[in-house]
């Protein structure tokens, strides 16, 4: 099986995450390889198996509902790219 | 001998004794560090000023009375565990400038007890690889062979250990990343149980994967760390309350292995791997024999699906995690963008190295419609087969022995070029990850003159088995002893 360019940049597109020209052709190439070589898991008849998504049993681990001292919001602030009024500055969203 | 030489154990013997003091010690390492680290280039930020700050404390707090092994002792910090006021990179451009605000916990802890930080070590970019070929800044040099990879993706903090450019390092392990370089430079490394040793403050890769560990010089030194590290941490949900053992008192408990079952997998043997890292690995298990362990063949009939389990599994992931970098909260965002979504674009098109945007894209790819239930869903069910493989294996054994890498440290830009061979280099090691086990690489042979690795697999939570085997292996040896010429 081998990607075509506009399954990656539909990919891409999801990601949100932009690609030269040259980089869709290489993720093409390279991806379609990886994938091929993980068809070999279809040999198995995984029917009757559950899924693991994780290794421990633990379920919903609560947190007690109690208020803790949080993060000065001008420590949280010194790494955004733009702030303004204690508040992080985004683009627009809507036009 | 020289103090960069000394192990932890050591150094505290000289600290308690009141031989040295922890800022000679200090100066010691930088002054190490200064003299062979343009050759290696284990270290992305050095903190000097800081750590003979802690240096002159430590030094206060024990001439007060306190002590501990690691009070005093300077370690390295792979670039992925949040250090509060120190820039913490992921090896990334997209977070090069990024500032922590706050402590991991496993650095919260060794603060407490009077740990002494050089600095931050390099790696692949978010832990992605296997050489450390991956960073955005420079490639690292394995000590023993300049011209080689010292392994991935905590290859800095690795070599930093290996080169005595610290007595000890955190890293971790994703799908081999403690063993896999600690394989390739000679040194120790564990990869404790999922859930063991609190994440928070980690830079989330692979979530149901990640794990923080110890690199070390030798085995003592590794349940030293581990026993400060070990602990319940509540911010973590993925914590496991379990209770904490003494790793270090108890090394030694047993005489020899006597009765100690240990299981050795068929399939972890394989066409292909080179010879002499397999006479190597198979010595070495005659060893744990004539120590009086009792060793017997085991199949893991799985073992194979374990890399497209891994690489459909640590992606879709890493996908999900990377979705926060969008250049608005942290981390480099792009000045020039033509609305919201170009800026998102832009920003992780320049933020991003090659490899991380691969695997974006494939674990993107796997969680998409149409393709979920073939991929992602595939390789979790895949996963629960490979756990049940090492559930049965350890009904009968109490350890498994294998080999950590099919081949000793391989040449820089080899594999850069290949995804799918570097990936490869990690197909003994990433088993353990999918089934949540615990595993150790300890130093067991030279082949050309490179460290060869054999890995000491366990059940959950049984860190203190395969901590008294490596020590049982390694009271018996030489090899730890073996350091780089540099």
């Amino acid at each position: 099986m081998r990607l075509s360019l506009r399954e990656v940049e539909h990919v891409a597109e999801l990601a949100k995450l932009g690609l030269t020209e040259e980089e869709k052709e290489r993720m093409a190439e390279q991806l379609s390889a990886i994938l091929e070589y993980a068809e070999m898991l279809q040999e198995l008849d995984t029917e009757a198996i559950p899924p693991t998504a994780q290794v421990i049993e633990l379920q919903n681990v609560m947190c007690p509902d109690e208020a803790e001292p949080s993060f000065p919001p001008e420590d949280i602030l010194a790494n955004a790219p733009q702030a303004e009024g204690g508040l992080f500055k985004v683009r627009a969203i809507l036009e | 001998m020289e103090l960069y030489e000394l192990t932890a154990h050591q150094a505290h013997e000289l600290l308690r004794k009141g031989e040295i003091s922890s800022v000679e010690l200090t100066e010691g390492l930088i002054d190490r560090i200064v003299a062979v680290d343009n050759r290696i280039k284990a270290y992305i930020t050095l903190t000097p000023e800081l750590a003979l700050e802690q240096a002159r404390e430590a030094d206060a707090r024990r001439a007060a009375g306190e002590d501990h092994p690691l009070l005093g002792i300077p370690l390295a910090i792979k670039d992925v565990i949040c250090t509060q006021g120190i820039p913490t990179t992921c090896g990334s451009k997209i977070l090069e400038d990024f500032i922590p605000p706050y402590d991991a916990t496993v650095v919260e802890h060794l603060k407490a007890l009077g740990a002494v930080m050089l600095g931050k070590t390099n790696m692949d970019e978010f832990a992605m690889g296997s050489s450390t070929e991956n960073s955005a800044f420079f490639s690292t040099h394995n000590p023993w062979d300049l011209s080689r990879v010292p392994g991935g993706s905590s290859g800095g903090s690795v070599a930093a250990v290996a080169a005595d450019e610290a007595i000890y390092a955190l890293g971790t392990d994703t799908g081999g990343s403690i063993r896999q370089p600690a394989a390739f430079c000679g040194v120790v490394g564990l990869k404790p149980t999922y859930g063991r040793v609190s994440r928070y403050g980690l830079v989330a890769f692979a979530s149901s994967l990640d794990q923080i560990g110890p690199i070390t010089k030798d085995i003592t030194d590794c349940a030293l760390v581990m026993k400060a590290m070990a602990r319940y941490d509540p911010r973590d949900s993925t914590s496991v309350n379990v209770s904490t053992l003494d790793y270090v008192s108890r090394l030694s408990r047993l005489n020899g292995l006597r009765g100690l079952k240990v299981g050795v997998p068929n399939e972890y043997f394989i066409e292909g791997m080179q010879p002499e890292v397999e006479e190597a690995v198979r010595r070495a298990i005659d060893k744990l024999a004539e120590l009086g362990a009792v060793v017997g063949e085991v199949s893991l009939p799985h073992t194979k699906y374990a890399l497209p389990t891994y690489y459909l599994i640590a992606p879709a992931e890493a996908s999900a995690n990377l979705a926060r970098y969008d250049g608005v909260k942290y981390g480099y965002s792009h000045p020039e963008a033509s609305d919201v979504w170009d800026a998102y674009r832009q920003t992780r098109q320049r933020g991003f190295g090659p490899e991380v945007k691969r695997r974006i894209m494939l674990g993107t790819y796997a969680l998409s419609a149409g393709y979920y239930d073939a991929y992602y869903l595939k390789a979790q069910k895949v996963r629960t087969l490979i756990k049940q493989d090492f559930d049965r294996a350890f009904e009968r054994f109490d350890v498994l022995v294998a080999p950590v890498s099919p081949t000793v440290a391989f040449k820089i830009g080899e594999k850069v070029d290949d995804p799918l061979q570097m990936y490869l280099s990690d197909v003994f090691t990433l088993s353990l990850n999918l089934a949540g086990l615990c595993g150790i690489s300890i130093p067991c042979g030279f082949a050309d003159g490179l460290p060869v690795g054999m890995q000491i697999l366990g059940k959950p939570f049984a860190e203190g088995t395969i901590l008294r085997v490596a020590y049982a292996y390694e009271q018996a040896t030489e090899w730890h002893k073996r350091r780089p010429a540099l």
